[in-house]
């Protein structure tokens, strides 16, 4: 019997999920001697035709990180999909799409136009865009295709478990490894985080009444929130009444509220939707204008409410107008 | 048909950097091309966000330097708001950004690039590696390595929330004040940071100074280029990774430019080629001549080596020292040798923990006015610093409710995609003639791009600290050796 | 194509008003649309916004949510809590690309079976003339065979 297999990759991801690993992996060095780490791009090296060359199944365990974006990362994602047994999707971007999921308000074209065309640095007068095949004079340049749309890994692939958070921190990693090595892993398509609201394990959660009523929404950028009150009680949005707790309240002790990086609790099925009917339910009117002026000072509703969970929404991008046509 | 040999990644699928080299009929090298196969487009999704969302938003373009986007971001919003924050605070972002530079160039040094050097260009791959480093400086130094990181880390923790991906800068200022226990852990864990720089130098001096073959490979011309060089500059020119104005200079040295962030549009502009999603930023003002160094084109290089020929000394004694022992062996400024990257980056190494020191021993950073809040209509502004691999700049445009209209970014490793290109295919055609590939080919490519400790996380706004694969092939296509970059 | 489409709308109604608003109107044989799909609920207050998003995502071209008179609801508040999640899913869907004419709020009483006809012709009428939603599941989205950028 040979160590079981583990392996770690990654898509579109900025690299900080690897990091995680990294600044864990001092910790963990009898976990690492229990595995035999198959695949890990930041820091071992590795050829894909070793991947290839593995039976189906092979790997005990894949840990995947970053959304899926260009052709390259799906073909990656599928090929890991064969030869694992389990499939971590790690991290917000797996797990839930991850701030650059905000990209699926727009579009590849419009990506492209702002990045290439319309930036005040641009000087691209024959509007060039990047293309999966160009000619040069010495031969032909390939690129993989740049996706529309930014997906969660379980929309491309069938995923086992979730480990949440941007990045998840050491002990829920851990954990997890853990877990897996000892064979008691819960039921599949579990979260590995705790199943409570973030405001539940909050340290202001004293502060946070009951019954709250505010009649405007504060801004981060022109005012202060006391540190000692519940943010959502000021009237500044956090989400963490919709919330998965875990992640050690990280931003709340850095005086910030929460912006949902761990994903939906369990009974929520979109995160930004319930905690829209958090907020909804604050706002002390009865009068339609007075909601709407004062929603209106949340000129950014899409942003608030699901900074990291747009891709996993239940609408999942903006409306394509050509796409489906 | 001439013999051809194609440089390719080990297939499409692998790997988020690859470069082509071409062949000609003669077996030369025709022509090189370093690919980015990624992009994310944070400038697009960025409108419609509001404008303070954008620190908690950019550090996502990069987990290895969140840090340097949080910080760049944070200035940006304060100029959108046309607020200048107090000193506590300025000097509390300073003091992160610090820590931040110290445990990323050692990152970069122990684990990255330095293994090249330390162990040795002409060692066993296999050795290159963080553990064949702990061969050679021992575990004793490899422990302090790992302490050292793990304190600094704990400094952007206790101030930012998180290390990786920090959130406490806001307009204005920042979210959380430094205490007189944060203090204290701050002043021991920044003179620990001095020691340690000062012994990362005495590691490089004994294993790679005291080597005639490590310092002829640095002042050799296998890596040299002739370019412009950019860098954050003090009121008196003096090196500075967190405020100030973009100095740039000529191949020669002279001074081509000084201005401040908000007007990087006159200075800068960015080339594109259809065959990577990376661009190719210049210098306008000299224009965009190809993938070609000297006077005439408009090609610079930024991050350590840029920013020390750039800047006339270092703020800080130590470094100062360090500074003109570099200069003095490498024979005057400007340095070209790119791997001459590596000393700088030690140089700014010690001014950074040196500059850490200063802020925490500073009674200022107690001061819990740590925040001016807006009150003027937001409208634009670019806020600029140093990240470790180079100037990092963020420009937002809002509408008067603070919500991004427009957003540009030029990141660090960005502004050095042209020289990183330029020095892949310098190092190809010195080792590839007549169609033979010399063993020392892929170490040596390898080594060009390490020097730089390219980011194409960043570069993209896309994936991390990215793995390069290359692939030499034969002129059938099948693979005869096959490099990659962690 | 859109001379023969025919809306699906999703009618989320009231137990207490709208949806005997709407029986009355079936039992009058007032003829309205056979476009709603009814689901019937016991206070407008109980519509989660993920309701509606389902809804669409589901396939819906429009949802329609009904609930009591102000002052009328059975649950006091459940009404006012409905109109405040609208007054922020209106802006929110704006973002999506979603017409707000798709999601609309109507307060219609036991008695008012005309409005609800009303109401449910109008809407009909209006989401024709705004065509199929077709949101499209990212899992759908392939790539597009098209080259990377246009030209
Ligand atoms: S989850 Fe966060 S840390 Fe991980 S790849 Fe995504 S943005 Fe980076
Ligand atoms: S709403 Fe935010 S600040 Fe208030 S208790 Fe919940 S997590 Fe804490
Ligand atoms: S407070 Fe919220 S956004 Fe911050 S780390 Fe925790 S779950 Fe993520
Ligand atoms: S009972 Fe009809 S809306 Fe509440």
């Amino acid at each position: 019997m040979g160590k079981p297999k583990v392996a770690f990759y990654w898509c579109a991801s900025c690299g900080g999920c690897e990091e995680a690993v990294v600044d864990l992996a001092e910790g963990i060095l009898e976990v690492v001697g229990a595995v035999d780490i198959v695949l890990w791009p930041v820091a071992l090296d590795f050829k894909l035709k070793d991947v290839h060359a593995l039976p189906d199944g092979a790997i005990a365990a894949s840990f995947i990180n970053g959304s899926v974006r260009t052709s390259e990362q799906k073909e990656w994602v599928e090929l890991l999909r064969r030869k694992s047994g389990l499939v971590v999707a790690f991290g917000s971007c797996a797990h839930i799409g991850g701030v650059p999921g905000l990209a699926n308000l727009y579009d590849r074209a419009g990506i492209f136009e702002r990045a290439y065309d319309l930036v005040p640095t641009a000087d691209n007068p024959g509007r060039v865009h990047p293309q999966t095949s160009t000619k040069v004079a010495e031969g032909e340049l390939r690129l993989p295709e740049f996706f529309n749309t930014v997906r969660t890994l379980d929309q491309v692939i069938p995923v086992d478990y979730y480990l949440p958070g941007c990045a998840p921190p050491p002990d829920l990693i851990l954990n997890a490894v853990q877990a897996i090595l000892a064979g008691t892993l819960p039921p599949k398509g579990s979260v590995l985080a705790p199943a409570k609201a973030l405001c539940d394990t909050c340290p202001l959660k004293e502060s946070k009444p009951e019954k709250m009523a505010i009649k405007e929404f504060k801004r981060i950028a022109t005012s202060a929130p006391d540190p000692a009150v519940c943010y959502l009680a000021q009237g500044y949005v956090c989400l963490g009444p919709a919330t998965r707790s875990g992640c050690g309240e990280r931003c709340i002790k850095a005086n910030m509220p929460c912006r949902g990086c761990f994903g939906p609790t369990p009974e929520a099925t979109d995160l930004g939707a319930k905690a829209l009917g958090a907020l909804a339910s604050m706002v002390d009117t009865k009068d339609p204008d007075e909601a709407a002026r004062i929603m209106a000072m949340l000129p950014d509703p899409a942003g608030a409410l699901y900074m990291y969970a747009l891709p996993s929404s239940l609408l999942q991008r903006k409306k394509m107008e050509a796409a489906h046509g | 048909m001439a013999k051809r040999i194609t440089i390719d990644p080990v297939t499409r699928l692998e790997g988020h950097g690859k470069i082509e080299i071409f062949l000609d009929d003669a077996g030369n090298v025709a022509n090189a091309y370093l690919q980015i196969p990624e992009l994310r487009g944070f400038e697009k999704f960025a409108e419609g966000r509001l404008v303070e969302d954008m620190p908690r938003i950019t550090p996502k373009i990069c987990g290895v330097c969140p840090t340097a986007h949080h910080m760049a971001s944070g200035k940006t919003v304060d100029a959108v708001y046309h607020v200048d924050p107090p000193p506590a605070a300025k000097k509390i972002r300073e003091l992160i950004n610090s820590a931040f530079a110290v445990e990323d160039h050692t990152l970069h040094f122990y684990f990255l690039g330095g293994p090249d050097f330390v162990v040795g260009p002409e060692a066993p791959a296999a050795e290159r590696n963080i553990l064949g480093v702990i061969g050679k400086v021992g575990v004793e130094a490899a422990t302090r390595v790992i302490g050292i990181r793990r304190r600094l880390r704990a400094i952007i923790t206790a101030l930012g929330g998180r290390v990786i991906h920090p959130v406490c800068n806001v307009p204005g200022g920042v979210s959380k004040g430094v205490t007189k226990e944060m203090r204290e852990e701050f002043i021991a864990a920044a003179e620990d940071a001095v020691e340690f720089a000062k012994f990362t130098l005495g590691v490089f001096g004994k294993i790679v100074l005291a080597n005639k073959s490590y310092v002829d490979l640095v002042v050799g011309d296998i890596y040299l280029h002739r370019t412009y060089y950019m860098g954050l500059v003090d009121a008196q020119n003096r090196l500075n990774l967190y405020d100030g104005m973009i100095r740039v200079v000529t191949p020669s040295g002279k001074e081509f430019a000084k201005f401040p962030p908000s007007e990087y549009v006159e200075h800068i502009a960015e080339h594109v080629e259809p065959w990577s999603y990376i661009k190719f930023p210049y210098l306008k003002k000299v224009g965009w001549k190809g993938f070609t160094d000297g006077e005439t084109s408009g090609v610079y290089r930024v991050a350590p080596l840029a920013r020390l020929n750039a800047a006339e000394g270092m703020a800080t004694p130590a470094a100062q020292e360090e500074y003109e022992r570099m200069y003095a062996t490498l024979g005057g400024k400007p340095a070209h040798n790119t791997l001459a990257y590596h000393w700088a980056r030690l140089v700014e190494l010690l001014y950074a923990a040196e500059r850490l020191r200063e802020l925490a021993r500073d009674e200022e950073i107690l001061d819990p006015h740590i925040r001016t809040l807006p009150t003027a209509t937001p409208t634009e502004g670019v806020g600029v610093v140093e990240a470790p691999r180079g100037t990092l700049y963020h420009h937002y445009k809002t509408d008067e409710r603070g919500v991004v209209t427009e957003a540009n970014l030029i990141v660090a490793t960005v502004n050095n995609s042209a020289a990183i290109s330029m020095s892949i295919a310098r190092a190809a055609r010195k080792l590839i003639t007549n169609g033979e590939v010399r063993d020392g080919l892929l170490n040596m490519v390898e080594m060009a791009f390490r020097a730089y400790d390219p980011c194409f996380a960043c570069a993209t706004h896309a994936a991390g600290q990215t793995p390069l694969i290359v692939t030499v092939r034969d002129a059938r296509g099948a693979p005869l050796r096959v490099l990659r970059r962690d | 194509m859109s001379q023969d489409f025919e809306p699906v709308i999703v009618g989320f109604l009231c137990n207490w008003c709208s949806y005997t608003g709407a029986d009355l109107a079936g039992t009058s044989r007032s003829r309205y649309p056979p476009n709603l799909r009814i689901i019937r609920v016991m206070c407008s207050g109980r519509v989660e916004p993920a309701f509606v998003l389902k809804a669409l995502r589901e396939g819906a071209d429009g949802v329609l949510v009904a609930g009591c008179h102000p002052g009328d609801c059975h649950y006091q508040e459940g009404n006012y809590k409905t109109m405040r999640r609208m007054a922020l899913l209106g802006p929110l869907l704006d973002q999506f690309g979603i017409e707000r004419a798709r999601v609309r709020l109507e307060w219609i009483s036991a008695s008012e079976a005309g409005r609800f006809v009303e109401v449910v012709k109008e809407m009909t009428s209006r989401i024709k003339a705004l065509g199929p939603l077709r949101l499209g599941h990212a899992q759908d989205a392939e790539p597009i065979a098209e080259k990377l950028a246009p030209a």
